[in-house]
């Protein structure tokens, strides 16, 4: 076809493709004048401190001896520093009990409440999504209290039984205290992200099953739950990346129990340490990069492992 | 289209806009959002950090009395709070105050990084006789002055009488005594005897030199020269000696400060508190000593391991320094000199125990050092304990770089209460861990 054009008439055709040319560069302008807003703010915001942040952390810095270019030391020195591998050891195990815990129990919820169309089904969804709505920092406070065995309820109710209450602020039990608070504040949500990821399932599929004779647990396992898969990645992926820069909670139960939660608990808790309280913000932003690769590394090995589940990304 | 056009440009410069707006904000220090009230609009301005909980009487004082100059006043925190966000100021470059309230065992840290003014040159001479020579000395380093004192920490045993009546003991005065009250309190049924907290590693650090022990040598002739001694049998025997209370169940792990510890000194499940002559002043802001524990509080003289050498030590204890911040040194100096030093606000720091004065005007005032302190219930506290601790108290070197110092302190005390460590050995390890991080920082550790 352009053969053929261009041997007809290629004075027409250079004509045409001037005009066309005026054409994309105007729609060219036009869409990077619309992009430019969130381009700007992306660049300001995101790619510069992010660029910035990067240049920190290739020196050192010293009381003594003031500034120098030190290349990819201070990566080095990560990777061998207890601190930041203790706290790197801590979010992939808090991971892996925590983000599987979640989603059963999102999923959990999410194929009843679909299941059960009452009003009382309808209240639960409410006051289950509820904690979602409760900043981290609010919730990790309460359960600070709640934990507390001065004025907590758990005294009371394990003093019922005549027994002590655990003491979920103390070093050996604090990992199970935050996944308490952690699968509380976000189940929830996840729930409806899958709760919604049903709802958009055509129940002429369920009716199907139901002719060929499968009951209601067989739907949830054999029908709903493959076809919301992409949704369960999804939310396999935020909780990964949230829980591995896990840093809210422990740090507001720091104030309750500074001894358990120390100051390298977690990666990021150790970045904030090191910038904000030691003035180190070069050997901080390499924390916080060698934390951002970990991830990267951890989402692109789920994400692997996966593909051929997703359907996005 | 044009009109498209004209839409997203002037999108575009709404959003440009917007980023300059952003961008010209100043940062926390400026003197446009203060606390205090300024009346006397027309005078210039020192900005001012702190924490004490009178501040604000302090500062109203000042204003008062002052025509020259008035402080604008902002509580960003207590402790570390503050000390994280002026560290933040200093590596920024801009966002600090003009002043700011500093305990004395941090102006190293900031020292060594060129943040404060050394305010000798602005009327130090005037003012020099009001305090001791040893009240000086630790907010100096070496010839230069970075601070004015306010107040100190002599360090004691609050004590319940309640507690101490019902089992029968006195106020032991060794600390192989306040073990066998321990362990005479346990064993008739009664509470935790006192409280081995992770996050006051600084009172820790106290107890250890006590017991002769001498962390850091620091001479800032040679900055680059610094002696690291957290491991000597001194500092050894301390942690060994709590870290067996905490082992017998004798005291509790409990981090002070804390609403669970506050109630726990109200509910009486510690019949002791090892802490420092502002502590009352805390606690009762916290609600302690006003209801059913009013009048329960005694002090008694800090535990000694030799009764024939008493060792006196320091917990706290704070100035007020003028960072390199300051557009007008001179003029912050002028504030640093005189805030809380007026007799009616350094009254009213002694009368609530807010503060340990160390201007001597307060410090010889027979009214203080006789005072009847309400929340001992009348107990002449000053006189009988708190005064002469201070003057005993031979003051310390302390490290630039403090803040590490504590928080890797405070995971060692963390692991002796687990019991995962011997007191000794955490010793060792805080000693590795701080000389290791002190040659990180260019120091020779000798």
């Amino acid at each position: 076809m352009t053969l053929l054009t261009e041997k007809r008439a290629p004075r027409a055709h250079d004509e045409s493709r001037k005009i066309r040319g005026k054409v994309h560069l105007r729609e060219h302008l036009m869409g990077w004048l619309f992009v430019g807003p969130f381009g700007i703010v992306f660049l300001a915001f995101l790619i510069a401190p992010l660029g910035y942040a990067l240049y920190l952390s290739l020196f050192q810095k010293k009381l003594i001896g003031g500034t120098s270019f030190v290349l990819f030391d201070n990566y080095v020195k990560a990777f061998t520093d207890p601190s930041f591998l203790s706290g790197a050891w801590f979010v992939i195990r808090f991971s892996l009990v925590s983000i599987p815990l979640q989603i059963v129990i999102a999923l959990a919820m999410a194929l009843i409440l679909d299941a059960v169309t009452t009003l009382f089904a309808r209240f639960s969804r409410l006051m289950i999504f509820l904690p979602y709505a409760i900043p981290t920092v609010i919730g990790a406070v309460m359960w600070g209290f709640l934990y507390s065995k001065g004025f907590g309820p758990l005294t009371d109710i394990f003093g019922l039984f005549g027994a002590t209450a655990p003491d979920f602020l103390s070093s050996d039990l604090i990992f199970y205290g935050l996944l308490n608070v952690v699968t509380w504040q976000w189940a929830g949500y996840y729930m409806i992200i899958l709760y919604a990821a049903l709802q958009g399932v055509d129940p002429s599929l369920y009716e199907a099953a139901r002719m060929d004779g499968a009951g209601r647990w067989q739907v949830a396992t054999r029908i709903k739950i493959p076809l919301i898969a992409p949704a369960l990645i999804l939310i396999l992926v935020f909780s990964l990346i949230g829980t591995l820069q896990f840093f809210n909670e422990p740090q507001i139960l720091r104030f309750l129990a500074a001894g358990t939660i120390g100051s390298d608990f977690t990666p990021n808790m150790y970045a904030y340490q090191q910038a904000f309280s030691l003035a180190n913000f070069n050997y901080g932003s390499a924390i916080s990069f060698a934390l951002g690769g970990i991830v990267f590394i951890c989402v692109y090995a789920f994400l692997f492992f996966t593909r051929k589940r997703r359907s996005f990304l | 289209m044009k009109t498209k056009r004209l839409l997203a440009t002037v999108a575009l410069l709404a959003a440009g806009s917007g980023l300059v707006a952003c961008s010209s904000d100043e940062g926390g220090s400026d003197a446009s959002n203060c606390t205090n009230s300024i009346t006397k609009k027309e005078l210039p301005v020192v900005t001012m950090w702190g924490w004490y909980p009178n501040t604000q009487l302090v500062v109203d004082n000042f204003n008062k009395q002052n025509n020259e100059v008035q402080v604008c006043w902002t509580n960003v925190g207590q402790g570390s709070d503050e000390y994280d966000k002026f560290q933040t100021a200093i590596s920024a470059g801009t966002g600090a105050p003009d002043v700011i309230m500093v305990e004395a065992d941090r102006i190293p840290t900031f020292q060594i990084q060129g943040a404060l003014v050394d305010i000798k040159k602005y009327g130090f001479d005037a003012v020099k006789a009001n305090y001791s020579d040893g009240a000086w000395k630790d907010v100096s380093v070496g010839d230069a002055v970075y601070g004015v004192p306010v107040d100190g920490g002599p360090a004691a045993m609050i004590y319940r009488k309640d507690i101490f009546d019902k089992y029968k003991i006195t106020p032991p005065k060794t600390w192989a005594e306040y073990e066998q009250a321990a362990q005479k309190v346990k064993d008739a049924g009664g509470p935790l005897f006192g409280d081995f907290g992770a996050n006051v590693s600084a009172l820790t650090m106290a107890l250890q030199i006590q017991k002769g022990a001498t962390p850091f040598t620091y001479d800032p002739a040679q900055p680059k020269s610094i002696g690291v001694k957290l491991n000597d049998q001194a500092s050894k025997d301390v942690l060994d000696y709590w870290g067996g209370l905490v082992k017998k169940g004798l005291v509790g792990t409990q981090d002070q400060f804390t609403p669970e510890y506050i109630s726990g000194v109200i509910n009486g499940n510690y019949a002791t508190y090892i802490s420092a002559a502002w502590a009352p002043g805390y606690l009762t802001g916290a609600g302690v000593g006003k209801g059913q524990d009013t009048g329960k509080f005694a002090v008694a003289p800090l535990p000694q391991w030799d009764e024939a050498n008493p060792v006196q030590v320091n917990w706290g204890g704070s100035a007020f320094s003028v960072t390199k911040q300051a557009k007008k040194p001179e003029l912050a100096a002028k504030v640093a000199y005189g805030l809380y030093a007026d007799k009616e606000s350094l009254t009213d720091g002694w009368t609530n125990q807010i503060i340990f004065p160390l201007n001597l005007t307060a410090l010889k005032d027979p009214a203080f050092i006789d005072l009847k302190v309400a929340f001992f219930d009348g107990q002449q506290a000053n006189k009988e304990v708190y005064v002469p601790a201070a003057d005993a108290y031979k003051g310390v070197s302390y490290a630039p770089f403090g803040q590490y110092y504590l928080d890797a302190m405070t995971k060692q005390i963390s692991e002796v209460s687990k019991g995962s460590v011997t007191g000794s050995q955490a010793a060792d390890r805080l000693q590795e861990d701080v000389a290791k991080y002190a040659k990180e920082q260019g120091f020779t550790v000798q």
